[in-house]
Order: C-alpha cells, then sequence, then structure tokens
C-alpha cells in the first residue's frame, strides 16, 4: 500500500499547487520579457484597439506563435507566454488523470479525461 | 495617447482592478472590462480577450495557496469542470455569433447580480444527507475547522450541474471568472459549505478560461500588446490583495465597489442599448 499513501490527496494537491505556481511565474517571465521588447519597438505608434480587425494568422496557432517566439518578435514572445499560461490549467488536468489513476480510482480517471479532451478540443479545434 | 503610455495606464488600471477584485471576492475580470471598454474605448471583443486571460493567471496563482490549506474539493471541483469546460466552449462561440452591443448588455446584467451577491449574504444551508448522484460520484467531504475536520454532505446534483454549465457559457462569452454564479451553484444547489465553495470555484475558474481562452486564440481576438498589461497588472494586485486580506476590513469596501460597479453595469447597458459598443 505504499503507493497510495504516496499519492494521498493532500500529497496530490500540494504537487498540483506548485505545478500551478511553476506555470503562472514562467509565463509572466515570458509575458513581461516580450512586453518589454514591445515597448520598446511599438511604444511610440499609436495603439487601434477601438475597431476591431482580429489578429493575424501567424499569432494564432501553437507553431506559428513559436516560430515568432523562437525569432525574439516581441509580439510572438507575448502570445506565447500566454499560450503557457493557458496550457497550466491543462497541464494540471492532466497531471489530475495520473494522480487519480495512482489511486485506482477509475471513476475519476474518465471523469477527468473528459475534462481533458474538452481542453484539447477548444485548443485544437478551429 | 502612444502605446508607451497606454501601456502603462493600462497596467496601472489592471493593477487596481486586481487589487480591488480580489479584495471584495468579485474577480478581476468583472471590473477589467468595462475599465478598458467604458474608460479606454477598446472594443468589447479585445477587452474579452485579455480579461480571461488575467482570469486564468488569477486563478492559477492563488489556487496554490488555497490548495495547500485542505479546503477545495477535488472531487467535486473536477465533476463540475465537465460542465463549466463545455459551456465555456458554448459561451466562446456564441461571442463570434451575436452583437457586441448584446454582449454589453448581459455583461452588464451579470455585473449586477455579482454586485448584489457580493453585499448581501444568505445564511449557510447544510444539505441534512448526501444525494443519490453526489452518492454515485462520491462527492462528500471534510474540511479543517479550529476544532478538527468537519464533515458535509452533498446534494442537489444536476441543479448545481445545469448552473455550473451556464456559469461556463458566462465565462466564455464575457471573459470573466463568472464566480458569484458558481458560488450559487455550490453554496445554494448543492448545499456545499462557504470555505470550500469559495476555494473550489476559485479552482475551477482557471480550468474554464482556459477552454474559451482557447478558442478566443484561435480567433484572433487575443491580441498581446493588448493582453499584456492586463495580464502582468490584474496578476501583480491580485497577489498583493490575497497578502493583505486576512488583516482587511472589507465590509465598508464591499458595499461602496458594489455600488460604484453597479453604476458601471448600468452605464453598460445603456452604451448597448444605444448600440455604442
Amino acid at each position: 500500500m505504499a503507493q497510495s499513501q504516496f499519492w494521498n490527496d493532500q500529497r496530490v494537491e500540494n504537487i498540483i499547487g506548485n505545478l500551478l505556481r511553476a506555470g503562472v511565474i514562467l509565463a509572466a517571465a515570458v509575458v513581461l520579457a516580450g512586453g518589454v521588447l514591445y515597448v520598446a519597438k511599438y511604444g511610440h505608434q499609436q495603439p487601434q484597439y477601438g475597431v476591431f480587425h482580429g489578429e493575424p494568422s501567424d499569432l494564432r496557432s501553437v507553431s506559428q506563435i513559436t516560430q515568432q517566439a523562437i525569432s525574439l518578435h516581441s509580439r510572438g514572445l507575448i502570445q506565447l507566454g500566454l499560450l503557457i499560461l493557458i496550457a497550466t490549467p491543462v497541464a494540471r488536468v492532466a497531471f489530475s488523470v495520473m494522480a487519480f489513476a495512482a489511486e485506482r480510482d477509475w471513476l475519476y480517471v474518465v471523469v477527468t479525461l473528459i475534462v481533458l479532451a474538452v481542453l484539447l478540443y477548444s485548443l485544437t479545434s478551429t | 495617447m502612444a502605446t508607451t503610455e497606454f501601456t502603462l495606464l493600462v497596467a496601472g488600471g489592471s493593477f487596481l482592478a486586481g487589487l480591488l477584485g480580489s479584495l471584495t471576492g468579485l474577480g478581476g475580470g468583472v471590473i477589467i472590462v468595462p475599465l478598458l471598454t467604458l474608460l479606454f474605448g477598446v472594443d468589447i471583443r479585445y477587452a474579452i480577450g485579455a480579461s480571461l486571460v488575467s482570469v486564468i493567471a488569477t486563478s492559477s496563482g492563488a489556487a496554490a495557496a488555497y490548495l495547500k490549506e485542505g479546503y477545495s474539493n477535488m472531487r467535486v471541483g473536477m465533476f463540475l469542470e465537465i460542465a463549466t469546460t463545455i459551456g465555456a466552449i458554448c459561451g466562446a462561440y456564441l461571442a463570434t455569433r451575436i452583437p457586441t452591443a448584446a454582449i454589453a448588455i448581459i455583461f452588464g446584467l451579470v455585473l449586477l447580480y455579482s454586485a448584489w451577491t457580493s453585499v448581501a449574504q444568505p445564511p449557510e444551508l447544510a444539505a441534512p444527507d448526501t444525494g443519490p448522484f453526489a452518492r454515485l460520484l462520491r462527492l462528500d467531504g471534510h474540511y479543517p475547522t479550529p476544532e478538527g475536520e468537519r464533515a458535509y454532505h452533498v446534494t442537489g446534483v444536476p441543479a448545481g450541474f445545469s448552473l455550473m454549465w451556464i456559469a461556463g457559457v458566462l465565462s466564455g462569452l464575457l471573459g470573466i471568472g463568472s464566480g458569484a454564479v458558481k458560488v450559487l451553484a455550490m453554496d445554494r444547489a448543492m448545499r456545499i459549505p462557504f470555505k470550500v465553495s469559495t476555494t473550489t470555484s476559485n479552482f475551477m475558474i482557471g480550468v474554464t478560461a482556459a477552454a474559451s481562452a482557447g478558442i478566443y486564440l484561435r480567433r484572433g481576438y487575443l491580441d498581446p500588446g493588448m493582453a499584456m498589461p492586463v495580464m502582468l497588472g490584474v496578476l501583480a494586485g491580485a497577489l498583493l490583495g490575497a497578502r493583505i486580506l486576512p488583516g482587511a476590513k472589507v465590509r465598508t469596501l464591499r458595499i461602496v465597489f458594489s455600488i460604484a460597479i453597479s453604476a458601471v453595469a448600468i452605464e453598460m447597458i445603456l452604451q448597448g442599448v444605444r448600440g455604442k459598443i
């Protein structure tokens, strides 16, 4: 029973808490770095948020955002930070699937997998 | 106004929104959207996208502290997240199909309701016994009190689940955490104790917002230049709020703030009716 003691609820909650905190800190750091570059580059221009025009396609999908961020484009870097932030609760749910499986709580493995499927659908559907 | 000034002003306003949202329990999202649309003249779709992102940040940031205290009920949260995430996707799709004026009016109404619930707190109702669905799903739990662990029953699962779907729709449509509706579902319908319902609700808000934020991102509603100062500002304000909250006297602040928020809500409804948003 050593395994089920290892995976008790309180321990799982602590790990999830740390996971969430790490994700938010990482996301904020990337957004801040992109933000500094962004203001340095576009700071003198006029912001145009009164009229909605939608983002260009290179700031909409995971692969394109990653490319933009790797080449240190400020807007791509911020968008990567936002993507990390969105991925943080998704990672939390994925971890919960494993934690419930380790507790042999199959009902909640199924419940959590449904939530995970809905989240992945929202990130990949158009 | 150039981008530098705009970014700094939005960051400052978002910091205040995060601080007040955390002190009053209303959350940053319900403040940030009116702030951006009414004060800064930002299109409501950009405002909602930026607000959603800040909601994920504050929820995830605060959840770490709450989880360690042992109040939240993971099974209740995970089961109800099925309803909130599906609702959030419905809300995000709805946001692309209905006119922005209608979004502004619905936002105003939800804002009025949130302001009301932050002041009027009805007494806690304990469930006498476990409901049939709650028994099947093993939702009963216990939480720490100064006198030791206290057990509680959960009931009203179908009603709570339906209300949670509505909370998800509103979250995806309006870019807010929908804390007020989540608490309605858990406190009133499912009879879960306050301490447990508020912390579990906070825990769920991030997952719910992530479901709709994914759709906003893919639809081009998430503008990096707009979301950056909002996310950083709200997060910093909420963290400061969580730190000073234990010693703060928030009753008066809540009442004053609820009146102010109600005025903002009416302004949003009027602007929506006149078709100016």
